[in-house]
């Protein structure tokens, strides 16, 4: 039976459901417990599984990471949250060095089963409380990275990745929770916001890594976008349906592993494709992809690959800036437009 | 800059009390752990060996003194200067002595070499090559324990310059507010490199530095392998039975340069000499003997042992296969990922 469900809602579910079923894992971050998570994730988890499973952190990220390492060295699996995505470089050091290197350093005798769990994106809350990091982490062997645009998807990825033997990245973005924070009043959203798969079966689902997921069918151009951006470029693709440009929009849903071959599906029938993401232009996802979609795809495209991504810049305060350098709706209109044109 | 003269530091070794076999198992790792990196350091010579090496010549007494005063599931993280500890924890040396030298048949698959040894069989969770990068994982080993109520207790070395790294206190703090069964091991061989304690902290008594997290420090001769041993057995002990952790600050000398063949001569040479006739292994000899406990002979004997084990572990190392170009494949995850990007 499915019901309506919020993605921080469905993140719960995935993660109570886990810890009933298996009593090794934990929740380790700041305010977790009583405060029930800064994006109230964690709700009600520390009255259910009591203190020795939900851990109130003090503000150690690097502390916490490490003790998270330690546990899941001998024998829990710890879930680590971090508070906001920003965060995490203050624990760079146990993510890159230690965790993400251990199973290899230790010539496969070690696991570290910890799933990371960090919201990004900006909301208006400045340069440092706003930053899409996905980047730093995919330049990371050794961790696996989803990102769940929709509630379904949240569940099935979370469920997925408690049961895994490696590090996971889960990066959850702001704007889809759909859930008001405890301290914060209402709940943030955008009026572009989709609710595809909001409807979540109350029974654990697993959705594996490297499985992209086809958001919207077409035929003219494929849109490769993640989290927000998925929901953008719903929103641009809709508009442009009226001037008959049929678009596809892949949502890879774990960068690592990527799923290349639906990308590489996608392009054979449509010969065009955009890449979109919330992370910046240097260095970042879109980058990463559309180079191997050139290595890879050259014979297929009719076109070169064009790429929607946050400017180079530090997110600025003011909400004019912000909007600018990230991406919105009309900055994919304009990169479709343009890849049609090509 | 004033150095610690080690008369200053010297406490008579107590031998009273002791079975014959303990005293004489103590002596056979700490001469098992001198020799191999003797052996080590003839095998760089002659450039047999790939890669580098940080040697504890001097230091023995504190990784074995810890050791010994753990259950063989009790847990450790150790340092780049990490063969000592390994071997106190009864590793076995033919598989540490064939990581080394790169072969398939060492303790790590030949994938992480002197810096990362570990055997997770005997509680070797890891030699970390960052600085303090251990010490919240040894913590988080113990909040493990706890969580899985399983009585373990968790021991992490590391050296004076580690206590300069915010992981210490990030740790130190946890540790105490949760009660965790940790003991943490300064293994202060005074110098972070080139840099001498007093240059580096702000307090010359490190033991001192518990203080903020309400953890007794205890300053011991940590040339005197029973002292290192009393003193781990209390803190083991204390915390094995709910009351928390314990900083212990083992005052000790790095005979050697930093690293292989780094010539250290920003030390006063007249320091160098008085710390060479404090050897923790020179000083246990003589103390078996002045007791009557082992004749010359019988501590000749053992040296002939120790020889004999360390030339088979070599022999067994250069049997070993060597690693191939694609063995580091099967420890990147797991299993290995789809769309490995080459």
């Amino acid at each position: 039976m499915t019901r309506k469900l919020s993605l921080s809602e469905a993140i719960r579910e995935a993660m109570v459901q886990e810890m009933r079923r298996d009593s090794n894992i934990i929740l380790m971050g700041e305010d977790v417990g009583r405060f029930n998570g800064a994006f109230s994730v964690s709700k009600g988890m520390l009255d259910e599984f009591g203190e020795k499973r939900v851990w109130d952190t003090p503000i150690s990220e690097a502390g916490f990471m490490g003790i998270g390492i330690g546990a899941a060295l001998t024998g829990l699996k710890p879930i680590i949250e971090f508070q906001y995505a920003d965060f995490m470089f203050c624990a760079m050091d146990q993510i890159v060095n230690e965790a993400a290197k251990l199973r290899l350093m230790s010539g496969g005798q070690a696991s570290v089963p910890v799933v990371m769990r960090a919201p990004q994106g900006a909301t208006g809350r400045a340069a440092q409380h706003s930053q899409s990091v996905e980047a730093y982490f995919m330049h990371t062997p050794g961790l696996q990275i989803v990102m769940p645009s929709t509630p379904y998807d949240a569940k099935g990825l979370m469920t997925t990745a408690l049961r895994k033997n490696d590090p996971v990245l889960m990066l959850e973005h702001k704007l889809l929770y759909g859930a008001a924070s405890p301290g914060g009043g209402k709940a943030l959203t955008d009026t572009t916001i989709s609710d595809i798969g909001s409807d979540v079966p109350e029974e654990q689902y697993e959705i594996p890594f490297g499985s992209a997921d086809v958001k919207r069918e077409g035929t003219d151009v494929t849109i490769i976008a993640t989290l927000m951006m998925v929901h953008r470029s719903l929103a641009a693709a809709n508009e442009l349906e009226n001037q008959g440009i049929s678009c596809e929009i892949i949502d890879p849903r774990s960068l690592v592993p990527l799923d290349e071959e639906k990308i590489f599906e996608s392009i054979r029938k449509t010969n065009r494709v955009i890449v979109v993401s919330e992370d910046i232009m240097r260095g970042g996802v879109t980058a990463i992809i559309s180079s191997l979609i050139m290595d890879k795809m050259f014979d297929y495209l009719d076109a070169p690959v064009r790429r929607v991504a946050a400017d180079d810049t530090p997110i600025p305060f003011g909400p004019a800036s912000e909007k600018k350098v990230i991406p919105q709706i009309e900055d994919i209109k304009t990169a479709i437009n343009n890849v049609m044109k090509d | 800059m004033n150095f610690r003269k080690p008369k200053e530091i010297a406490t008579p070794i107590e031998l009273e009390g002791y079975e014959k076999s303990f005293l004489k198992l103590l002596l056979l790792r700490m001469l098992r752990a001198r020799e191999f990196e003797e052996q080590l350091y003839y095998l760089f010579l002659t450039t047999q060996m790939p890669g580098t090496m940080h040697q504890a010549t001097g230091q023995e007494a504190v990784a074995v003194g810890v050791a010994s005063a753990l259950n063989p599931d009790d847990y450790v993280t150790s340092t780049h200067r990490g063969h000592a500890h390994c071997i106190a924890k009864d590793v076995p040396l033919n598989l540490m002595m064939a990581e080394m030298f790169a072969r398939r048949n060492g303790v790590c698959k030949g994938m992480g070499g002197s810096m990362h040894l570990c055997d997770f069989s005997r509680g070797m969770l890891g030699a970390f090559g960052i600085v303090g990068a251990g010490i919240p994982i040894a913590t988080g080993a113990a909040l493990s324990s706890i969580v899985r109520g399983t009585k373990q207790v968790a021991a992490s070395f590391f050296g004076d310059g580690a206590i300069n790294e915010g992981v210490f206190h990030e740790s130190l703090n946890m540790a105490a507010l949760w009660n965790l069964p940790v003991v943490y091991v300064i293994e202060n061989n005074q110098y972070a490199l080139s840099m001498p304690n007093d240059l580096v902290s702000a307090v010359s008594d490190l033991s001192s530095r518990g203080c903020s997290y309400g953890i007794p420090g205890k300053k011991i001769d940590g040339n005197n392998v029973t002292a290192v041993y009393e003193a781990t057995k209390n803190a083991v002990e204390k915390a094995r039975n709910g009351g928390g952790p314990t900083l212990l600050e083992c005052i000790t000398y790095r005979i050697r340069g930093h690293a292989r063949f780094e010539p250290a001569d920003y030390r006063n040479k007249e320091e160098v000499e008085q710390w060479k006739k404090f050897d923790p292994i020179l000083r246990f000899r003589r103390a078996l003997t002045e007791h009557s406990i082992f004749t010359e002979k019988d501590l000749k004997e053992l040296d002939e042992q120790v020889e004999d084990e360390i030339n088979a572990a070599i022999e067994f190392a250069e049997k070993g296969e060597k690693v191939g170009a694609d063995d580091y494949l099967q420890y990147i995850y797991e299993s290995p990922l789809e769309g490995f990007m080459k």
